[in-house]
């Protein structure tokens, strides 16, 4: 469903997010999940559809600038924080749990750094801090940006034999992610939402005093063989939730940076868990 | 398989959608001859059915070994995923079902496969959707052909059996103009010759009957979606962007933005139409996947030296590969084919000079080629199209798809190509004869 977002600064635009095949309802607790760098709602279908219909409200947004959603493309990682929060005040939702991935992990941290007590849940997939880019990759991906996109799917590919996955049995997840990425660059003609969601998290510094402010239980989602975003880069974030005390658990999956996609159901056990369900 | 790696065509024909089982430790793909698949819970059975968790509920929609091969062609064609089926016929019409209904047209090549052109001609206009067939190589006429109601392009990589190699770019280009995608049956060439999503299609279909198999023992088929097409922005494929009351009110389009047509020929097609394929014959196929580099290869050198055997032969007026310059396709060939014109496939034709008697002749003469109606064999195969494959078309719709009467097609395999000519020389010699003693018999003027 879509949303329409006032902002102080710019027109009101029409926010994209899905809602799991069932209707939008606040009065059930919500869960926000959020994409990485060149993604849109759809890397999140089987998680968010189940939870949807296993008693959450769910919004599983196309960041601004990104395929049903109108509004410029966040540059910053604070841009983006600052979207969710406005599509929470816009949806009327009070409270709500976040999940995001990649780059959305860091927009999920710094919005629950922001909302505090606002915030529930938070579950960080495939995160690192700092989320450096290599120079190499951040050029590629403004001027060169198909081989860009492959590389980061060489890297994010943990299996060629990866189970039943968003499409059902018999999707090929490197070609589906390809294909999702070429879909996305295109959505936006305007701007390279590529090069600048490189850019937000390369140049994110929040990442460890955002840690400080949260306030909810936190969930490191892992990739064992993530390429990308490496358990060893999650590794600040974790030591700085330890040192301040946080309610927090890491869940390593023996995955890449594919994990909604490449292992689905071990993904979606550690959400559910995390939230307190079994499945 | 973590590293920096990216799997080539020939690893990824061996490896893609396959693991050593994690119960057995089978290095083998398992054959899951099963129907069904237990359920975890009830909760686990819903959400089966609902798509919130993926697996397997019933062979008919979906099975671990079909899984293999669906990963393993969508990964060699470079798609984003696929749907294996009970023929080459049922991947297309599978497609054809899943993006439209009565009212709706078609613009079709000419140069089809002979079962194609009649579900396209005589079996879908039955049901209300009718197709204009254009000339493979007839650019203006591809654009003129569309109308309001058309939903589809679609031709053949390479013509059977004329080897009219398909302008995809040019194509694929003027469909996406109209706001349609392009449908490729790429059966002839194999992923191995061709890559249609690299050059602009949008859906590829195989007879896995043929090359992928490899061994004429196995009847299947198989679709793959490039995930390319932008059904949304096109605006003309409401099965795919609303509300589908057949399948829990879903939004394909809105549940997957990439693959909103597998998503409904799965759960629709699959499930309604019901022609799956049986995962023994998905194991076949993937038998004969695992050595399509090592047998593309070999099909190609042995076709280059049968053709230029039979273009310099006296009793051979034409030879219908683009390997000769005046073919029509050679250009064509040389531009989009992965090895030029020698990878325009193992299947061609070629026309006798004489009667249709001495074809015949030609033939029964044959012992090495088996005569009978098939291509992408191991074993060299031919057949007069005309009077078998082709035999529904008019001698109109022969001619669009360059046959003749006296057209002879050979699928040449993969003997000792020495072997091969020997067999040919002696079926011409025989040809030959046959025309000498039609003219010592025939009555004096």
């Amino acid at each position: 469903m879509k949303f329409t977002l006032q902002t102080s600064t710019d027109q009101p635009y029409e926010a994209y997010a899905y809602t799991g095949g069932k209707a939008f309802d606040a009065t059930k607790p919500t869960l926000v999940f959020i994409h990485g760098v060149l993604n849109d709602h759809s890397v999140w279908i089987l998680q968010s559809r189940y939870l949807a219909h296993h008693g959450f409200n769910v919004l599983a947004v196309d960041l601004p600038g990104h395929c049903r959603s109108g509004g410029d493309a966040p540059s910053t990682v604070e841009e983006a924080s600052q979207f969710i929060q406005d599509l929470l005040d816009a949806a009327g939702i009070e409270k709500a749990a976040l999940v995001g991935h990649s780059w959305g992990s860091l927009i999920a941290l710094e919005t629950a750094a922001r909302l505090k007590d606002r915030i529930t849940h938070l579950a960080l997939v495939g995160t690192a801090f700092p989320m450096k880019v290599s120079p190499a990759l951040i050029d590629a991906s403004l001027n060169a940006p198909m081989k860009a996109l492959h590389m980061v799917n060489v890297f994010s590919r943990s299996t060629l034999a990866a189970p039943p996955s968003a499409l059902g049995p018999g999707t090929w997840v490197y070609g589906a992610s390809m294909a999702l990425g070429r879909r996305v660059l295109a959505s936006n003609t305007s701007v390279n939402v590529f090069h600048r969601g490189f850019v937000a998290c390369d140049s994110y510094a929040n990442g460890l005093a955002a840690m400080d402010a949260v306030t909810c239980p936190i969930l490191f989602l892992l990739g064992a063989t993530d390429q990308m975003t490496t358990p060893k880069a999650a590794k600040p974030l974790i030591e700085q939730a330890k040192a301040g005390g946080k309610t927090y658990s890491v869940v390593n999956v023996p995955m890449g940076h594919h994990q909604m996609s490449e292992s689905p159901e071990e993904t979606l056990q550690a959400l559910t868990a995390f939230l307190g369900m079994t499945v | 398989m973590p590293g920096y790696t990216d799997p080539s065509f020939d690893t990824l024909a061996l490896h893609a959608g396959a693991a050593p089982d994690p119960t057995t430790g089978a290095r083998a793909v398992p054959i899951h001859l099963t129907t069904s698949f237990v359920f975890e819970s009830s909760d686990h059975a819903a959400a089966l059915f609902n798509l919130e968790r993926a697996g397997h509920v019933y062979s008919r929609i979906s099975n671990p070994t079909n899984a293999v091969l669906e990963q393993r062609v969508a990964a060699l064609e470079g798609g984003i995923g696929a749907i294996s089926t009970a023929s080459g016929q049922a991947a297309l019409h599978l497609t054809i079902a899943t993006l439209m209904g009565a009212g709706s047209h078609i613009v079709a090549s000419t140069a089809l496969y002979g079962g194609s052109h009649n579900l396209l001609h005589y079996t879908l206009s039955r049901f209300g959707i009718e197709t204009t067939f254009v000339k493979p190589d007839d650019i203006d006429g591809w654009r003129a052909a569309v109308r309001p109601n058309t939903k589809l392009f679609f031709g053949e990589t390479v013509g059977n059996p004329g080897l009219d190699v398909l302008d995809i770019p040019t194509i694929s280009a003027i469909a996406h103009d109209a706001g349609v995608p392009l449908l490729v049956d790429s059966t002839l060439t194999s992923p191995y010759l061709i890559k249609p999503f690299e050059l602009g299609a949008d859906l590829v279909y195989h007879s896995a009957t043929k090359f992928l198999s490899g061994h004429g023992t196995v009847i299947g088929g198989i679709v793959v979606d490039g995930g390319s097409f932008d059904w949304e922005k096109s605006g003309k494929f409401p099965e795919l962007t609303q509300h589908y009351e057949g399948f829990h009110n879903m939004v394909f389009s809105e549940e997957s933005t990439i693959g909103a047509f597998l998503l409904r020929a799965r759960r629709e097609g699959l499930r309604d139409f019901g022609a799956c394929l049986s995962p023994h014959s998905a194991w076949l196929i993937l038998q004969g996947i695992e050595t399509l580099p090592l047998r593309m290869e070999r099909h190609m050198a042995n076709t280059e030296k049968v053709v230029q055997f039979l273009a310099s032969h006296p009793m051979v007026s034409r030879v219908g590969h683009p390997l000769i310059e005046s073919h029509p396709s050679h250009a064509l060939a040389e531009k989009l084919l992965r090895f030029g014109a020698r990878g325009a496939g193992s299947v061609f034709s070629f026309d006798l000079k004489g009667s249709r008697a001495q074809g015949v002749a030609f033939i029964e003469a044959l012992k090495l080629f088996s005569h009978l109606a098939n291509v992408g064999d191991c074993r060299s195969l031919v057949i007069h199209p005309a009077s078998t494959t082709h035999f529904r078309m008019s001698d109109e719709a022969l001619a669009g798809a360059g046959i003749g009467p006296g057209t002879i097609r050979l699928s040449i395999g993969l003997e000792d190509p020495a072997d091969l000519i020997d067999d040919l020389k002696r079926a011409l010699k025989a040809a030959e004869k046959a025309g000498d003693a039609a003219t010592r018999q025939a009555p004096q003027a």
